[in-house]
């Protein structure tokens, strides 16, 4: 299998900055694998640990120990990022830039010829429905055009890979359907996705296969049948992956 | 290079959108025009007196634009997170601190380019000649100087927290150079041992700004300076500049961004 996105033993340690110690292991050893075309869910409760493996593989935080690769090249190189597309947790930008140009912007950086970044900036603002905005400052937007914002700039490079962090967080029901239309539209070009979300129900439509961590470690990965086995939903799955005991009610 | 000017240009449409860069310009010109026309008598003393004052005038408004809007750069972009789809790209992140470096030297240059034809059309008007070269070279060795202040503020904004903590501290090591700087090697001879050798050790460290301070050259209608001493303390300038944006670089390199 050709893995797009691998990595091994990875291990995030956040030090405390007056003593210098490891206040917080956020991953220990995670060993993941997404492979080329795959949508793949990565899935866990609340600091699991997912948006810190996201950011060890855009390169912002320096792993511990363990490594991170993008297309076979270490996380460590710029041009790892060359083909890939991100839209963070929570998305804000440039306010004083209008969509267009912050498009214009992103799209010098990955180097594309001035009439190809014109002709992909006038896809993605498309696809997003921004067109009728493009040309008003961010700053004037609402929360959902900003995340727009954000899946168009995620987008901007026509990229193989694309490593989402809840992208659909707040979003309407409208939103939502249109980025899993995006989503399911990039799978059919053969890309491959990346995503976190706690949005189980979704995440069972659209994913091939899906990773659940828990406290820094990878507890289930595998093809959303088998991980829900005989199981009602993909939620009831999670729950029990991930050690839930209901309460009993007084 | 592609990318260092694409986040240079960034900075600059950044700086002419916020409207807090054009009140300081705006004030200093003003108080220029008002002192201008105090100058009634036509006294050489008294001319020179003005235009003394508002060449000081010009150094300082141009060192707080260039410190407090270097300082803002990098925490702006941590707070407001748009570092991260920026790092996501492929950016090496020298590329944004000399990128971000650029923007703010290129913007402080226009800055300069405004205040001394402003300066130079309000001398003109009283004393009727224009010693364009002689601007040029104060100009040219303020801008330098600007760029050395520059690369320093660039490089605290990566070592201190707070923006605010780093403007000040680059404001008094600024000042500290330009107002004592040229006199610790005499303060070093007056003290005793250790003290000394640190004060000399400080004396040969220090980016020696107030070689850029040309303006006497323009208050008292000095001659040119050789072109070849501009070349060398531009040589000068560039090389401590260099050295902080590395510095910088080195000390962003490992930072975690999240
Ligand atoms: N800079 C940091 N310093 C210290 N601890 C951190 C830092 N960043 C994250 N952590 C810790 O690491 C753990 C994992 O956090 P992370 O943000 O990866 O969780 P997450 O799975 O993305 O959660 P969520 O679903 O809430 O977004 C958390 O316990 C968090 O407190
Ligand atoms: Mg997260």
């Amino acid at each position: 299998m050709n893995a797009i996105l691998k990595t091994e033993k990875l291990r995030v340690e956040f030090k405390n900055r007056e003593t210098r110690q490891a206040a917080k292991v956020a991953l220990l050893g995670l060993d993941l694998q997404v492979n080329g075309g795959e949508v793949f869910g990565f899935l866990g409760p609340n600091g699991a640990g997912k948006t810190t493996t996201i950011n060890v593989l855009l390169g912002f935080v320096q792993p511990t120990s363990g490594t991170a690769s993008l297309f076979g090249i270490n996380v460590g190189q710029p041009i790892a990022r060359q083909r890939i597309g991100y839209l963070p947790e929570m998305t804000y930008y440039y306010k004083f830039l209008t969509a267009e140009e912050l498009l214009r912007f992103y799209s010098k950086i990955f180097g594309l010829p001035g009439p190809e970044a014109e002709r992909r900036i006038d896809g993605v603002l498309k696809l997003v429905e921004l067109e009728s905005s493009r040309k008003r400052l961010i700053k004037t937007y609402s929360k959902g055009m900003q995340q727009r914002v954000g899946l168009a700039q995620a987008l901007i490079n026509n990229p193989d890979l694309l490593i989402l962090d809840e992208p659909t967080s707040g979003l309407d029901p409208l939103g939502r359907m249109k980025v899993r239309e995006i989503i399911q539209r990039l799978k059919t070009e053969g890309k491959t996705v990346f995503f976190s979300s706690h949005e189980l129900g979704e995440v069972e439509t659209i994913c091939d296969r899906v990773a659940i961590i828990h406290q820094g470690e990878l507890k289930a990965v595998g093809p959303v049948n088998e991980i829900m086995g005989r199981r009602a939903s993909l939620e009831k799955a999670f729950l029990d992956i991930v050690g839930y005991q209901p309460q009993p009610t007084p | 290079m592609r990318n260092i000017l694409a986040v240079a240009d960034i900075v600059i449409k950044e700086l002419y959108r916020r409207k807090d860069f054009y009140v300081l310009f705006i004030v200093t010109i003003l108080i220029c025009l008002v002192m201008a026309s105090v100058n009634i008598f036509n006294n050489p003393d008294i001319i020179r007196y003005v235009k003394s004052l508002c060449l000081l005038l010009i150094w300082v408004s141009s060192l707080v634009i260039a410190i407090t809007t270097t300082a803002r750069q990098i925490p702006a972009e941590r707070e407001q997170r748009t570092l991260l789809p920026l790092l996501a790209k492929p950016l090496s992140r020298s590329q944004l601190i000399v990128g971000k470096f650029l923007g703010c030297w290129i913007a402080c240059g226009l800055a300069l380019l405004c205040f001394y034809a402003f300066f130079g059309a309000l001398s003109a008007s009283r004393e009727h000649h224009w010693p364009v070269l002689s601007y040029l070279q104060a100009g040219l060795m303020h801008w330098v100087a600007l760029a050395v202040v520059i690369a320093l503020t660039l490089l605290g904004s990566l070592v201190f927290a707070a923006p605010s903590s780093n403007a000040t501290i680059c404001f008094v090591i600024v000042g500290g150079i330009l107002f004592v700087g040229r006199y610790l090697d005499v303060v070093a001879l007056s003290l005793q041992k250790p003290w000394q050798t640190i004060i000399y050790a400080v004396y040969f460290v220090i980016p020696h700004l107030e070689f850029f301070d040309m303006r006497k050259l323009i208050i008292h209608d000095w001659p040119l300076i050789q072109w070849r001493f501009i070349g060398l303390a531009s040589l000068y300038g560039v090389a401590y500049a260099a050295f902080f944006l590395a510095a910088a670089c080195l000390v962003f390199r490992r930072k975690a961004v999240n």
